[in-house]
This record gives structure tokens, sequence and C-alpha cells, in this order.
């Protein structure tokens, strides 16, 4: 038997905004609790909510990014459910009349096909606070800080099926609101979450299965994970006879495991009707041309000038492209070194590496991308060897110093690539001497023991040699001399 | 001093310094303590935030910076926040909550230099018809202590009929300015929806709450309204509209002339046709000669739509209030039950010890017709009647500039005598509801008496006519002196 996976993404996007979607206060992460809840946050008898224009004209601009239908009459809606998070007792949603209607994105997959994700809608709606469990045993905290920051939920259709897809999908919105300057896109502390939809039908089957709902992933690989385990666990379950019951459920992480939510978690009935508080958003053709005009360069079109004008592969221009700032500091290399595909390799390789390691941002990276534009001119000016490039940016990005020179580094540390034939041809003159076994083997036709013997002169150099220009030169001796 | 005197007498008194404001604010406070536990009017009394209040005001009138307010002490419908003063909404789940800011309209009488002497009695969340539905006790009518003074702002209407206070402000969501007025045989407007800030007023149902004021005439009305309303960018739903004719009736004598322009008045027929009261229809008939007399004339008109007005009301009203009494909860302020067992149990005991019976039975109403399979049903079909009932009056509107009807169908009926019906009192505010329904502003003022209990007039003006409506009630209170007519237990001092 052969399943079929059909997944569906709703992903919480927090807009950038300086204050929250119906208040004052500050939407700045990482405060002390409840330092960012004034009266409205709170639900005080009495408050009123007063809608922030910047999550609107956040909305839109991703609505036209996408290309959708722009609901130009969209309407807040009142979800009702107890929760000690949701001071008001109910959230503030688009339930009815959403703000971004149908529209679609192109996601490219890691081998390089193309998927189409239909988006079903995009909607304005306020985030609930925090519980807080940590330092108060047998008690539960509440923190409302992040009660009322703005969030775009997008709603997917169920277009993607496998795990790999829903990520590529999920990294594209990433890329897509970080280019659009509506979100931070910092993963780590909540600024994008996502549920995923999963379920498995039998291949060839047109209806869907029944579907469970894996709440609040907050990293690609969560999402990963936690979608590879429900599609083991569904097809567990219908190929051991058994039904598949619709559920709400959380990922463990420690355990690499789904499990339901506790059922006070998940309410039947919202009881949705119009927030009699709120106005309609109206918006009209002329606010939409504005936007439009201020819509900066998207990931797809920067993905297309870097396969078209920097000459890059599809793959390499996307991995570039995924994250604006990846794609500024690469483009600051290319600036200062004009070596378009020596500085993909560099900052996808290398410097990608070290930010994994040190799990930073490039943003932060140890390197500038004027440091390393100059390590890739001096390494495509034949100055040093890829070797000592790899030195050179180690001890850069150790140094993690903006100031440093890296020509006067090379200068000062005596790294220049040995390009004088004359020094190298002693030292491969003493290389031949010192190792007459193996060159009388690569004379007996073992050619594979060039590799050593170009390794021995490369280290006799200390690796400033030119190894291309070594490998000929020994090449040329051995066949000539006796 | 009278204490029934008007707002422009006290202003008069205050600017010749023949009175200081902390001699008037002293006088009312006196009275309230003589008199208030007979009435039970008061929930809250602020004395000593009141001297401080006067004391500023006579330093501002000593200054030559008074304006037409400053000085003159007022009360607040317990349902408006007052920063640092208990704001209960007369509900056991507000009972100890001292409110962390002021309402806009709290702020702005401040502003305007008026004393605050307290917090006054009311329905729970603003919830009946009788103010029986009060966790501190009923308020007693003052023309009769055995009839109730008509909800839910009765805590407002009974201290301006005793003289407690020389004015009050209220809220009105089907009738709980104007009833309670028509009871107690003064003066309440319930302005336009939007034309007074929301902000700071506890929510019962949003689409139809509107604060106003309770005073002894339309005068005194006008000079309230117009330091009252206006644009507050706090409120979504507060109207962007100019305040321009309000003010214009409080600057001068001539403000409330209406320049010779015809009036008509529509009577709509669905009001009368029932009516089984043969007295307040004689008192009606009156009230049209009256206008007759200063060249007024009448015409019948129809609002088709209004025998539906009830039903639809306590629909939509229960609905928005099911869900805007969610945020008491337990959690971070008002009543919390004792040692809960689990979030569960926190929930379900303090709300059920924290809500009175009323507040309860319309939670459950607005729950259920929100619910799915219901929704429709109800709530949808509720809001499409609604939209019928403005129509109606739309229509109307463009043949006649105001309309008349008795404010309720009959005076102030008796403590206890409703309380065990809830549906029979619900329709205590038919005459009332059809206008808050359609958001139009909305006045009542006394027009005679039967069985020594007032009966109340109501007019009903277009969107924003809030400066026809009360030149109108002026023209009436300059030929009649039903609105001079104190109960006889309120000047006994």
């Amino acid at each position: 038997m052969t399943w079929e996976t059909v997944i569906g993404l709703e992903i919480h996007v927090q807009l950038a905004t300086n204050s929250k979607i119906f208040s004052g206060a500050s939407t700045r992460f990482g405060a002390q609790p409840n330092t960012q809840a004034c009266a409205v946050d709170l639900a005080m008898p009495g408050v009123l909510p007063v809608l922030n224009k910047q999550a609107i004209s956040h909305a839109l601009t991703f609505g036209l990014a996408i290309n959708a239908e722009i609901g130009l009459h969209s309407t807040f809606d009142r979800k009702n459910y107890f929760y000690p998070d949701l001071p008001k007792g109910y959230q503030i949603t688009q339930f009815q009349h959403p703000i971004v209607g149908r529209g679609s994105v192109e996601v490219i997959l890691e081998d390089g096909s193309h998927i189409n994700v239909g988006i079903t809608r995009a909607h304005l709606e306020e985030d609930a606070g925090k519980s807080v469990h940590e330092n108060m045993p047998g008690l539960t905290g509440i923190d409302l800080n992040r009660a009322g920051t703005p969030l775009l939920e997008i709603v997917s259709e169920p277009d993607m099926h496998s795990a790999q897809q829903a990520v590529a999908y999920f990294k594209k919105m990433h890329a897509l609101v970080k280019y659009l300057r509506i979100c931070d896109g910092n993963l780590n502390e909540g600024s994008m979450r996502c549920d995923a939809n999963v379920s498995i039908r039998k291949s060839g089957d047109t209806t869907l299965g029944v579907r469970t709902e894996i709440k609040n992933l907050n990293s690609f690989r969560f999402l990963e994970k936690a979608i590879n385990y429900e599609i083991e666990r569904q097809i567990e379950l219908l190929e051991s006879g058994q039904k598949i019951q619709q559920a709400t459920l959380l990922y463990d992480a420690d355990r690499n495991e789904t499990r339901p939510m506790r059922s006070k978690e998940t309410s039947e009935d919202y009881r949705y009707f119009p927030d009699p508080d709120l106005l309609p958003i109206l918006i009209t053709q002329a606010d939409i041309d504005v936007l439009k005009k201020l819509t900066p360069e998207l990931p797809d079109q920067r993905r297309l000038r870097f396969q078209e004008t920097l000459a890059l592969s599809e793959y390499d221009a996307n991995w570039l492209t995924a994250d604006p700032d990846i794609a500024d500091y690469y483009e600051a290399t290319v600036e200062q070194c004009n070596n378009t595909k020596l500085s993909a390799n560099w900052v996808m390789g290398e410097l990608s590496a070290v930010l994994n390691r040190q799990e930073l941002p490039i943003t932060s990276a140890p390197i500038t991308a004027k440091q390393l534009g100059q390590i890739i001119s001096k390494i495509a000016d034949d100055t040093i060897s890829g070797k000592i490039a790899k030195q050179i940016f180690d001890d850069i990005t150790r140094q993690a110093d903006p100031s440093v020179d890296v020509n006067e580094f090379i200068k000062q540390n005596g790294l220049t690539q040995m390009n004088d034939e004359s020094q190298i041809n002693d030292i491969v003159d003493q290389t031949i001497l010192a190792n007459p076994d193996q060159v009388q083997q690569f004379r007996d036709g073992k050619h594979k023991v060039m590799g050593y013997l170009v390794g021995q002169v490369m280290k006799q150099s200390q690796g400033k040699a030119n190894p291309k220009q070594v490998s000929e030169m020994l090449t040329a001796k051995l066949k000539t001399q006796p | 001093m009278n204490p029934y005197a008007s707002l422009q007498m006290l202003r008069n008194e205050l600017d010749s310094r023949a009175l200081s404001s902390v001699e008037l604010t002293q006088m009312y406070l006196t009275r309230i303590n003589k008199l208030d536990a007979e009435f039970n009017c008061f929930i809250t009394l602020a004395e000593e935030k009141a001297m401080f209040q006067a004391e500023q005001a006579d330093a501002q009138i000593a200054a030559g910076q008074g304006g037409a307010l400053t000085g003159i002490p007022m009360a607040h419908k317990d349902i408006f926040l007052t920063q640092g003063i208990r704001t209960s909404c007369a509900s056991r789940m507000l009972d100890k909550f001292i409110a962390p800011y002021d309402s806009t309209v709290a702020k702005k009488l401040n502003h305007a230099g008026m004393v605050c002497l307290g917090k006054t009695n009311m329905d729970e969340f603003a919830m009946g018809s009788s103010n029986e539905n009060s966790y501190y006790g009923s308020t007693k009518n003052p023309w009769n202590t055995e009839h109730v003074p008509g909800g839910s702002s009765g805590g407002s209407a009974a201290a301006v009929a005793a003289a407690l206070v020389p004015v009050t402000t209220g809220t009105d969501t089907g009738g709980s300015i104007r009833q309670p007025a028509a009871f107690c045989g003064v003066s309440g407007i319930k302005p336009t929806y939007g034309r007074v800030s929301r902000y700071g007023m506890i929510a019962f149902a949003s689409s139809l709450d509107q604060g106003g004021v309770l005073a002894h005439s339309t005068a005194d009305m006008a000079l309230m309204l117009s330091a009252m309303g206006g644009f507050d960018a706090q409120d979504s739903t507060s109207a962007d509209q100019s305040m321009e004719d309000i003010l214009a009736l409080t600057r001068d004598s001539e403000g409330f002339a209406l320049s010779g322009k015809k009036i008509t008045i529509g009577l709509p027929k669905e009001y009368l046709q029932n009516l089984t009261n043969a007295e307040l229809e004689a008192v009606y008939q009156n009230v049209q000669s009256v206008f007759s007399g200063q060249g007024i004339e009448f015409r019948d008109v129809s609002l088709p739509h209004t025998h539906v007005a009830v039903p639809t009301y306590y629909v939509l009203a229960s609905a928005e209030a099911s869900t805007n009494l969610s945020r008491y909860d337990g959690v971070r302020y008002g009543h919390r039950c004792e040692s809960p067992k689990n979030l569960e149990d926190l929930y379900v005991r303090s709300r059920s010890e924290g809500f009175g019976e009323e507040v309860k039975r319309r939670i459950l109403t607005g729950t259920y017709t929100l619910s799915v399979g219901y929704y429709d049903a109800y709530y949808v079909q509720a809001q499409k009647v609604r939209r019928l009932i403005a129509n109606d009056f739309t229509k109307v509107f463009s043949e006649v500039d105001l309309l008349m009807t008795p404010t309720t169908p009959s005076p102030a009926f008796k403590i206890g005598q409703l309380s065990k019906d809830p549906v029979e009192m619900y329709h205590q505010d038919v005459f009332t509801i059809p206008a808050s329904l359609a958001g139009l502003p909305s006045m009542s003022i006394p027009c005679g008496m039967q069985e020594g209990l007032p009966l109340g007039l109501q007019l009903i003006a277009p969107h924003f006519k809030e400066a026809l409506l009360l030149k109108i009630g002026n023209l009436f209170q300059q030929h009649t002196d039903w609105h001079t007519q104190y109960p006889e237990t309120g000047q006994n001092l």
C-alpha cells in the first residue's frame, strides 16, 4: 500500500509594528513580564480597541506580494474562549471577511523542482499572552507582554505532500515577510510560528483523509520532524486497521513525538460574531497603488536577478536569496571582489558553517562582507592559495574585528602565495631529491603518487606555493629528467 | 440655596461669590448623608476627592478661569470608570475594583471643573429596568419609596429627583436613561450612538451603549452634553461629528430659539394602538395641545417593525453582553473564589459568585444565540431586523422632524412587582428600544402625573439632531411646569 501525504500550514507572523494591534503598548521582545501590558491589553473594564494602521499596511503589503485578492471591506470578529492568557475572554480576529483573500506562491524544493502553494487567506488578529511555569512551583504565572501583538495568520491550501515541501514553503514565507520588512523573522523569539494540518490517503484517492493539527511549531527542523513523525504514526494506525481521530496535537521535540493537547486547550464552538467595538477596514484602490509603489524587491525577483545578471545557478540563487540579510551580505561581498561564483561558494560554505556553529545571524557575522571580498580577491588573483585563504578566514573570524584590513593582514603575516618560479623551483628540486622512491614510482607509471609529491612541496613552502604551478613543474621535471 | 436650582442659577451663585463650590458641595453631601439612607441612590461617596475638586474649582473661579460647569457638583453612574474611586457596576464582581484610569466622560467633566460627589446605583452591569438587580440593593423612587426608580440608571435619576445632586451621568442601552428619567420625573437624554465616547464606560452591549445625562431640564442637559460629547480617538465607534449646534444652545438665551422653522412631529401609531392606559392617553393629548399652541404640527406615521424590536434587542444585547462580560474571570482583577481547585473551578465559582441572577440569565441567553446552529437563526436574523427597524425611522424622518411617544406604558411599578417575571420586565422598554436599535438621539422629559407618580414624554430625532431635540424639549418646558415639580421627600430637610 502506498500513501499520499497532504499538508496545509497556518503560519502566524508577528507583524513588525512599534505598538500593539489595538493598544499603544510596546511590542519589544524580552521585557520583564507584564511591563508592556497597558489597560487595554489587561482587558480592564471599559477599555476599547483602536486599530494600529501599520498592521493594516503590513497585511496589505503581504497580500500584494502574493498577488492575492485584497479585502476592500474587511471586518473583525470575536473568537470566544476562556484561557488565562486571553484577558478579554475572546480574541479579536478576522473570521468572515479577511483583509487578504486568495493568492499563491511558487516554492523551489531542494531537488530543484518547483511547486505552487495556494494561499487561502491571510487575516489580522491579536496574539495571546503566555503562561509562565518557571520558578513558581505549583503555580501558573501569566505574562501579558505578548498579548495584543499583531499577527498575520496565513492559511495555505493543502497543497504540500511531504515534510520537505512544507519546510520549503515555510522557508519561502519566512523569506517573503523578511523581504517585505513586515516581520523580523526571528523564529527563536516566536516571531513566526506555524500549525501543520496533516492527513494521509491512499495514492490515487481524491477525498482527503482525517487530519490532525500539530500546533505551534517554531523552527524549520521541528516542523519537518513533527510532520514526519505524524505521517508515520498515521500510516501505522491505518495499516493496523485503526482509524485516525481528528485531533489537535503538540510536538514534543525532546521525545520527538506528537501527543494530544489537553481537551481544555481546545474548544468546540468559538461563537464567532462581528466585534461591535471596531469599524470595518475600508481599503481603496488609491491605498493599494501607494503600497504597490513601496513594495521592495521580492525574493523571486532577486533570485532571477542573481541568476541572470550574476550567472548563478538556480540552486545557489535560491539559497542566497532566501534571507534578505544573506543576499545583502552576498551582494556586498561581490561588490568588493567582483567574483560571483567564489563569493557564492564562500558565503554558502565557510561563512554559513561558522554562523551555524556560533548560532549567529548573518547580520552579526564575525567577518565583514568587505573582509570576505578581500580574501576572495586575493584567491582570484593567485596572491594566496585556497588553503591560506581558509587560514586567513579562520583567523579573521576568530578576531571578529571589522577594522582588520585583509590586505594588510596578508602582508604582515607573510602569507602571500609564492609565485616566484625560482623559489618554487628550488623546493621542487629538493623534494625530488628527498623522495627517490616516489619519484621512481611516478616514472613507473603510478601517477597517483603526484598528489603526495605536491603535498610535500606545499608543506615545504608552508602552503604558500601555488599547487597548480607546483604540479605542472613537477610533471615537467619528472618527465624530462632521468 | 434651593437644592433644585438649575445649573444656570448655580453658575450665577458661584460667579457672584454668593456661594463657593466648597459650600455647594457640602450642601449636597449633607443632603446625601441625611436622605440617601432612604433612597439608596449612591453606591460610593467620594467626599474627600469632591472637597478637593471643589477647592480647586473655587481657585479657578477666583482666578477668573472658570467655565460654565466649574464648581458644580455632579455624580457618575457607577458604570463610568473614575480613577482612584471604586467602580463596581453594581456587581459583586467589581465590589473591590478601584478604577485605574478615568473614562473619557469622567476626564472631560473633570476638565470642565465639575465636582464628582460619588457613584450612583444601577442595575448590575446596566441589565435591568428597575434597579432591583443591584448588588447594593434597590434604589427607591423619591416620589414613592415603595416604587422602583426605573433602570438601569435608577440611582442617577432618583438622585436628581431627590436633589441629592444637581445633575448625573447615565447610560442607555435600550432605555436605561429615558425610562428611569420618566419614572423619577426628571429629564434624561440618550444622544446619538457615537456622540459620547464609550471609553471607560463599562460595556454591556457595545453596539447600543451610549452615555448621556439626567437633569432637571433640557437647558441643564444641553450644558452637560456640550462638555461630555465629541470625538474620541480612543473609541473607534465615536462619531467625528461637529458639536457646534449643541454648543450654540449654551452660549446665550437665544440658543434655544427655533428661528421660525416649521416643525412637524410624527406620532407613530404602533406605539399607541395597544396603549390601555387611559390616563396616560389623556396626558399625551394634553402634550399635543401644548405643542400645537406653539405652532407645531402633528402627523400620524407608521414604524411597522416596532413589534419585533423587543425580541431583537434582547437577542443582540445579550449576545454582545455574553462576550463583553467574559473578561470578568477572576484572573486579573475582580471577584475571585476562595481556594480554587483548578482553572475550571476558578472560572466557574468566581463567575457564579460574582454575577447576579439577571446578568447570568443574559450571559446564558447570549451564549446560546451565538452558538453554532443558532447563530443564523437568532443573531444574524436579529441583525437583519435591526436594519429594518432603522430603515423605518429613516423613512419617517423624511416626512417629520421628530417623533413623539410616551416613554413608558405606565408610571413606576412597585418594587418586587415584576421581578419574578423577566419577560414582563423586558417589555417595560417597549417604547425606548426601537430608537436604541437605530442609534437615534432620544429624550424623556416629565409631562404629567398618574397616581402621584411622574409620566415621561419621549422625543426621538434623526442622527446627531440632539440640538433640535433639546430645543423642542425646552419649548415644552417653557410652557409647562412638570419639570419643576418635586417629590415631597426630597424637599424635607
